[in-house]
């Protein structure tokens, strides 16, 4: 008993000293041909790092979107010549109808003022010679509604004389609930093709890979090498690539998130929002390396299960 | 050691290179296979081998039926098995150690032991002030010796070579089959694949004659 628990540490050490051995030499081999290897590997790079960057902006965007205050409102836009004093007593009348929560008034003059701060467009508003804007009620249901129920809301406050425009305003929100999800879908479509491409680059190097190494292969394979033994060093090859790939795809997302936090920022500044790109965060890194490792494993895995089978001594 | 009954190979473009060819050859036994070019030397070694297979009749080898050896055994029954070729096929890009020490790398051999069994190896054929340099940079017989060396380093029970000393002059040729006759004394049994029947004749050892695929004569009195 004690020699069989021998016997098996002994195989234990044999086999992870045998992948030791098959990694560093892969290893070797990627860092002895420097150029080729990060040529490679910035092709697969580049390739993880388009759907990846897509994809967690997308991830942003809806949480930041799930954050908004989504409290349900109808804003009427009131015609120009209704007066403050008319706007406030519609207020109140609307306070007492059924369904109602809350009305507020926006007068024009307060509406300009915070436009000409948020928008920025101070001077060309100086040359207006009076105030474009109408005032606005904001009325917010007692409960909320379904869209259905705040749709026939919104029809009922839009045929009040007094008001020109009744509008929904959580309507842009389900519209970019729409369009996010257009987008989400065509990332993970954008993402199997690119993780088809970088399948095919990882297969078709590691095939160069064993045509170079076919007398060895041929050798190994005459004196008793098992397949899986032959295809160890190009599986870690693979691998390899693939991490080294997940490296570049990561500092181009750094660059890039540098490049365009900025610009992006003061965009959702302009919305009142507080998104952020948050590419460089420890989770999205290591999803990043990960894919880059498995879909390199797995690209060669392919190759290399095939082309071993071919190549046998003669 | 080896039995072939009946064995016939048939490669499809060109037809019978083995006919019906039932041979012994006894563990511990050496032996010579010879004939004319063509006769069919190079393909019974590569049946013994597994590096072909055979179309009919039986091959037992070590006990071992050949047919019953699948894809997956395949690797494990080589281990058993030396083989040496005319052309050396040594990897030039590795050292002469590396490329003596590639049956015990595949086979998962520690590397206190590698070294070990590599340099008494390398110590048998002579080579051992050698081990650092590259096959390009030895002559055509030390590259036969270091082929040599790596067919018996991981002691197979069989040795095979198909025309070892094809490229080499008569003296060295000699050289080189002493030192089959030597792994042959440890109890290895050696089947040589030869057209030098000089050379052959010299030594006490059977000679199998093949001609077109058919044993001409197995070499054995009590055999025909
Ligand atoms: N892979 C192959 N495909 C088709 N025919 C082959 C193949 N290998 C050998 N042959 C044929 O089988 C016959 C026997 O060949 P083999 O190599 O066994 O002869 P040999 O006795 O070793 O000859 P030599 O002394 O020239 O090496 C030859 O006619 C050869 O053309
Ligand atoms: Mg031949």
């Amino acid at each position: 008993m004690n020699r069989s628990r021998r016997d098996r540490r002994a195989r234990w050490t044999a086999w992870v000293t045998a992948h030791l051995q098959a990694a560093v030499s892969s290893l070797g081999q990627l860092v002895r041909a420097p150029l080729s290897t990060l040529i490679t590997s910035a092709v697969i790079g580049i390739t993880l790092c388009l759907p990846a960057a897509l994809y967690f902006a997308l991830e942003d965007l809806s949480r930041a979107l799930s954050g908004l205050d989504r409290e349900q409102s109808v804003s009427l836009y009131l015609r120009r010549e209704v007066t403050l004093e008319q706007a406030r007593a519609l207020a109140g009348h609307l306070q007492t109808q059924p369904g109602v929560g809350s009305v507020s008034l926006i007068d024009a003059d307060t509406a300009l003022e915070q436009f000409r701060r948020q928008s920025g467009y101070d001077q060309a508003l100086a040359l207006l010679e009076e105030n474009p804007l109408p005032h606005v009620l904001v009325v917010t249901p007692l409960q909320r509604l379904d869209p259905s129920g705040i749709e026939a809301l919104q029809k009922r406050l839009a045929g009040l004389p007094e008001v020109e425009l009744a509008q929904y305003d959580l309507l842009w929100i389900q519209r970019l609930d729409a369009i996010l999800a257009v987008a989400r879908r065509a990332t993970t479509l954008v993402s199997a093709l690119l993780a088809i491409a970088v399948l095919v680059i990882v297969g078709n190097t590691i095939r160069v890979a064993i045509d170079q190494r076919r007398d060895e292969i041929v050798i190994g394979k005459l004196f008793g090498a098992t397949d899986a033994f032959m295809r160890r060093p190009f599986l870690y090859a693979g691998a390899g690539y693939g991490l080294f790939a997940g490296v570049i795809a990561c500092i181009l997302l750094g660059l890039g998130e540098l490049l365009l936090q900025g610009p992006v920022t003061r965009v959702s500044g302009l919305y009142q929002s507080g998104f952020r790109l948050g590419w460089i965060d420890p989770g999205n890194l290591l999803s990043l390396l990960l894919s880059g490792l498995l879909l390199g494993l797995i690209g060669a895995w392919f190759t290399v299960v095939r082309r071993l089978r071919e190549i046998e001594p003669q | 050691m080896i039995q072939l009954h009946q064995v016939s190979k048939v490669y499809p473009e060109r037809g019978e290179a083995l006919r019906q060819v039932s041979l012994q050859i006894d563990r511990g036994e050496m032996a010579f296979l010879t004939g004319p070019s063509g006769a069919g030397k190079s393909t019974l070694l590569k049946i013994i081998a597994l590096i072909e297979r055979h179309t009919r009749g039986q091959v037992v080898v070590d006990g071992k039926n050949l047919e019953r050896i699948g894809r997956r055994a395949l690797p494990y029954y080589r281990r058993h098995i030396g083989f040496i070729f005319q052309d050396h096929r040594l990897l030039t890009e590795r050292t002469v150690f590396d490329n003596v020490a590639l049956p015990l790398v595949v086979a998962g051999v520690g590397r206190g032991e590698i070294e070990r069994r590599v340099r008494a190896a390398l110590d048998k054929v002579g080579l051992l002030a050698m081990e650092r340099r590259h096959p390009r940079a030895l002559s055509s017989g030390e590259q036969q010796r270091v082929g040599i060396a790596r067919a018996v380093v991981h002691r197979p029970a069989l040795l095979l070579a198909d025309e070892p000393t094809g490229n080499l002059d008569p003296e060295l040729s000699l050289e080189i089959m002493r030192l089959f006759e030597q792994f042959n004394r440890v109890g290895v049994t050696v089947l040589i694949a030869s057209h030098d029947l000089m050379l052959i004749r010299s030594m006490p050892h059977r000679i199998i004659r093949l001609r077109d695929g058919r044993v001409e004569d197995s070499g054995r009195r009590e055999a025909s």
